[in-house]
């Protein structure tokens, strides 16, 4: 079993620094973007997106929070079911560009979760989707827009994105237990 | 940061111990945890904010399959499931069976194999008679609900009275709940007297002696820090919740009371009683209201009453425990 | 060829009706008892059969004053070949069995019926009970005298209270001059209202409406007045409150005319057997409290109650398998008795030989009007004996018994002691001797 920090605190800031760029260069009426964070530690990097666009261009951007258990595919099938957590977004998202943040994409089947979820919300012009680390392995025809850091993995490792907000630091690492086993 | 914040402070139980369900029936909530009550007014909470979307409904129970078996008439409690099991995307079929075949014909058993050969995962089940959910448990495969059984309990009516209690007070604990009336012969009175002493409130019953539950009057209590307050007056002061409990106007020929007009006389709930309770206090009430026996009418829309939110959360207290009861891996059907 | 004696030897005999407990054998013949005690085979060893008992209790076989048979009327649920046998089984050679059948035993061709169908049918001896009201319908007196004549040996209408004080009152009187009991199933049923358990903590915890101690308390009071009013002899069926207990105790003290019988499950369930809502732990009058088992077990041993009789009740699956509230009440007690007793006597709670005596020569005092010598090993008794290993350890399973009814809230128990054989009439009517 093995460790391997691939992300320090600083490269986290200096990422989600750059992704807000991104999210400012591409998108001309910041006014009409809504930042959705994905339970649970898309939550804190949406907040974290959306001071930084605060700071840099001095609009505020609404954030919402999204729990999308109730419309994951395998809740038949997992052993341990998902604690719902309340989804809040504190405007509506019709003609919305609402910015999907998550911490990380891996199959593809949450981000597919979370759309459905907010497709039932309303009607958002687009849904673009961001995520902090991209490990691939993708099950679903599914691409996020904006990345921070591309991680190739192997099914068997564990990437692990710990935030202070969650988990008292900052910091992202691959977790290799040695065996098959995976999360 | 200051979100997540918000969510510990919401938290019943004093340690934010995350804890999995693991009931696979909801027969009565007496042998609940603080945590169990815990994740089921926070799940309760999530499936809240669903009713107030557009489209009021998600996937989660997407090819589960609910039934609804009442053999007492009901049409709150059974609609209330039954929109709950639909908002979750379940589907559901309805069985009333003729009140005669209680007493004859079908036994229960018989229906639930018949219930079982259909592939249901879950039964709802409304009967007269204490303990019939259990013996369905005993001989089903699917999950069995306790919509009510007889006198003895109303696990999800006591839910969503605690989470609405909870929703607009934030807290439980040390709350002075009384239940007013015919606690006797009443479901929702046990359900809420575990319920809310289970989370550290003090629940108080008022009433007739004749109508609360009789062993409380004589020498067995089983509901140890409950207080007994035939004085209404008494009871009410300072009171957080005032739950009032419906009374069947079939008791007044029953020999435990007089009569509609002296139980008005000294227990209905008019406003000049409903002042000595605390000044933010509730008024609850489980419905269907008997207009003017047990209530003023005047009170029933007051700025204190929740009585309709009642109903409204109901249906989202029903879909959290839907989703925790089978929401999980399938069972073998 | 049959040998003409049969020897019990070397068992523990226990006659509690003559104060005895000594190691020693027991000598039968033409259904008699011929002899006993300490060296008794060795004068009666040619043409005899023996069996080594190897200090296995030998005393005399149980009497039961309250059984329901269920023939004629309810035969899917016993009847009296099914009954004798779970009686043979749990050590009792005489039976007496209620009048609640169909047609209720109110007329002397029911009863011939049942002494007919009991010559041809049943191991052991069964007595009828025959009603005080005609019909059990509590309204007009049963022709008690006819009964009497057509050997009943006593009168109730058990499972129902004779509830009409007039009626009791009229009954005692009438039945007076025939030196047998009225028994009464004490339970005023307007306090029982719709009571379905033992009313207390569980019954509330429960939400099943309660069945309070007083319902039976109210009537002993009455039935005892009414016999001290009229001189006539009352027996309490089924007693199972600490205040009925002492309702009878002061009664008995003025020298009224009463006695009493307790259950096995009265003297060792309480209401927490209907936890789970167990329609098995159903029964009237409700299992009730430990401080009422207590009392119960202090009243037999001072002498307030005189017998121990099980209510055999027995019943359908089906009329079990349902919601409690509309399971029949009852259980089936013959072939767990005296096992379940034996708790009480490894207890300490009650001597073997008191426990014994209330099985047997208890009621045969109240059963001298069949002029039978019942209920004692003396010399030319009837020879009915129960065998019993006191140690032997086994788990109820009510799958096996041979009552028809497997209603048994003790399913799945385990016990120890056992009756391990039955001799009625001189004859092995149950034999397990040898087998574990």
């Amino acid at each position: 079993m093995t460790t391997k920090i691939v992300l320090t605190s600083e490269d986290i800031r200096r990422t989600l620094g750059r992704m807000s760029h991104e999210i400012i260069e591409h998108n001309r009426d910041l006014a009409n973007l809504v930042m959705v964070g994905m339970r649970t530690r898309g939550v804190p990097i949406a907040h974290r997106l959306a001071e930084n666009i605060k700071r840099y261009e001095g609009t505020a951007i609404p954030v919402g929070v999204l729990d999308f258990s109730l419309y994951r595919d395998d809740l038949a099938s997992r052993n341990i079911q998902p604690v719902v957590k309340s989804t809040s977004i504190p405007v509506s998202i019709d003609g919305k560009v609402v910015i999907l943040v998550d911490d990380v994409l891996y199959t593809g089947r949450s981000a597919r979760s979370a759309m459905d979820a907010l497709i039932d919300m309303g009607r958002p012009s687009s849904i673009k989707l961001a995520v902090m680390i991209d490990r691939g392995h993708r099950e679903l025809p599914i691409r996020a827009d904006y990345v921070g850091k591309n991680i190739p993995s192997s099914r068997n490792e564990d990437v692990r994105v710990q935030l202070i907000e969650t988990d008292g630091v900052d910091e992202v690492s691959i977790y290799n237990p040695g065996g098959a086993q995976g999360e | 940061m200051s979100n997540m914040e918000k969510e510990r402070s919401e938290l019943l139980t004093e340690e934010s111990e995350q804890i999995n369900w693991t009931k696979k029936h909801l027969l009565d909530i007496d042998d609940f945890s603080k945590a169990e009550f815990d994740l089921v007014l926070k799940t309760a909470s999530a499936m809240k904010e669903i009713l107030s979307r557009p489209i009021k409904k998600v996937p989660a129970l997407r090819g589960k399959t609910i039934a609804t078996l009442f053999y007492e008439p009901s049409t709150r409690t059974r609609g209330s499931f039954e929109l709950a099991a639909k908002n979750l995307s379940a589907d559901v079929i309805n069985l009333t069976p003729a009140s005669s075949s209680i007493v004859k014909g079908e036994s229960l058993i018989d229906t639930l194999h018949t219930l079982q050969a259909m592939g249901v995962n879950a039964v709802v089940i409304r009967h007269s008679m204490a303990g019939a959910p259990y013996l369905a448990a005993k001989h089903a495969r699917a999950s069995i609900i306790n919509a009510g059984d007889g006198w003895h309990a109303h696990p999800t009516q006591a839910l969503l009275d605690m989470y609405t209690v909870y929703e607009q007070k934030k807290r439980l604990k040390d709350l002075k709940v009384v239940i007013l009336g015919d606690s006797r012969h009443s479901r929702v009175a046990r359900s809420n007297i575990l319920g809310f002493t289970g989370v550290g409130a003090k629940v108080t019953l008022c009433g007739p002696l004749t109508l609360l539950p009789p062993s409380i009057n004589y020498k067995y209590h089983p509901y140890p820090g409950i207080e007994i307050e035939p004085d209404i007056q008494k009871a009410l002061n300072g009171a957080d919740v005032v739950m009032v409990l419906r009374l069947q106007k079939e008791r007044q020929h029953s020999g435990l009371m007089p009569d509609i007009r002296e139980y008005k006389n000294h227990y209905q709930l008019n406003r000049q009683r409903f002042a000595l309770a605390k000044p933010d206090a509730m008024l609850m009430h489980p419905g269907p209201v008997n207009e003017n026996v047990e209530i003023e009418p005047e009170l029933i829309r007051c700025p204190a009453s929740v009585i309709d939110r009642q109903v409204a959360n109901g249906i989202a207290v029903r879909m959290a425990l839907l989703y925790l009861v089978i929401g999980g891996k399938n069972d073998e059907i | 060829m049959m040998k003409s004696k049969l020897i019990l030897k070397d068992g523990l005999i226990i006659d509690p009706a003559r104060s005895i407990e000594v190691r020693g054998d027991v000598v039968i013949e033409g259904g008699k008892i011929i002899d006993s005690g300490p060296g008794a085979a060795a004068s009666h060893s040619e043409n005899a059969d023996v069996v080594e008992l190897n200090g296995m209790i030998i005393t005399p076989g149980f009497i039961d004053m309250h059984c329901h048979l269920r023939e004629p009327g309810f035969e899917d649920k016993e009847t009296i070949k099914t009954g004798s046998l779970a009686a043979a089984a749990g050590g009792f050679t005489t039976i007496c069995a209620m009048p609640n059948t169909q047609p209720p035993a109110d007329s002397a061709s029911t009863l011939s019926f049942i002494a007919q169908t009991s010559t041809r049918d049943s191991l052991v001896r069964v007595l009828p009970i025959g009603c005080v009201t005609a019909g059990r319908a509590g309204r007009e007196l049963a022709p008690m005298i006819e009964l009497a004549g057509a050997g009943a040996v006593g009168f109730s209408d058990d499972g129902s209270p004779v509830g009409d004080a007039w009626i009791m009152l009229r009954a005692l009187e009438y039945s007076k001059p025939l030196g047998l009991p009225i028994i009464n199933h004490c339970e005023d049923l307007s306090l029982v209202a719709n009571g379905q358990m033992n009313e207390g903590k569980i019954s509330t915890l429960l939400g099943i409406p309660g069945n309070p101690s007083i319902s039976e308390e109210v009537m002993i009071a009455r039935d005892t007045i009414l016999a001290e009013y009229t001189g006539a002899w009352v027996h309490i069926a089924h007693i199972s409150t600490a205040g009925g207990v002492e309702i009878v105790r002061q009664a008995k003290r003025r020298g009224v005319r009463v006695t009493a019988e307790a259950t096995p499950h009265h003297l060792c369930l309480t209401e927490y057997a209907v936890m789970d809502y167990d329609s098995m732990a159903r029964v009237n009058p409700p299992l009730r409290t430990q401080a009422d088992i207590e009392a119960l077990i202090e009243g037999l041993n001072d002498g307030t109650i005189d017998i121990i009789a099980t209510d055999h009740a027995p019943h359908t699956a089906d009329d079990k398998a349902q919601e409690f509230g509309l399971a029949l009440p009852g259980i089936s007690g013959f072939e767990t008795a005296l096992a379940v007793l034996l708790s009480l006597v490894h207890a300490g709670k009650i001597k073997m030989a008191d426990l014994l005596y209330k099985m047997s020569a208890g009621p045969a005092a109240m059963l001298s009007s069949t002029g039978l010598k019942l209920g004692t090993l003396e010399k030319r008794a009837v020879a009915d004996i129960a065998i019993i290993d006191p140690d032997h350890e086994w788990t109820v399973d009510s799958s096996v018994f041979l009552s028809k009814g497997k209603n048994s809230p003790f399913h799945g128990t385990r016990l120890k002691g056992k009756v391990k054989a039955t001799i009625a009439g001189g004859k092995f009517v149950f034999n397990e001797i040898g087998k574990n």
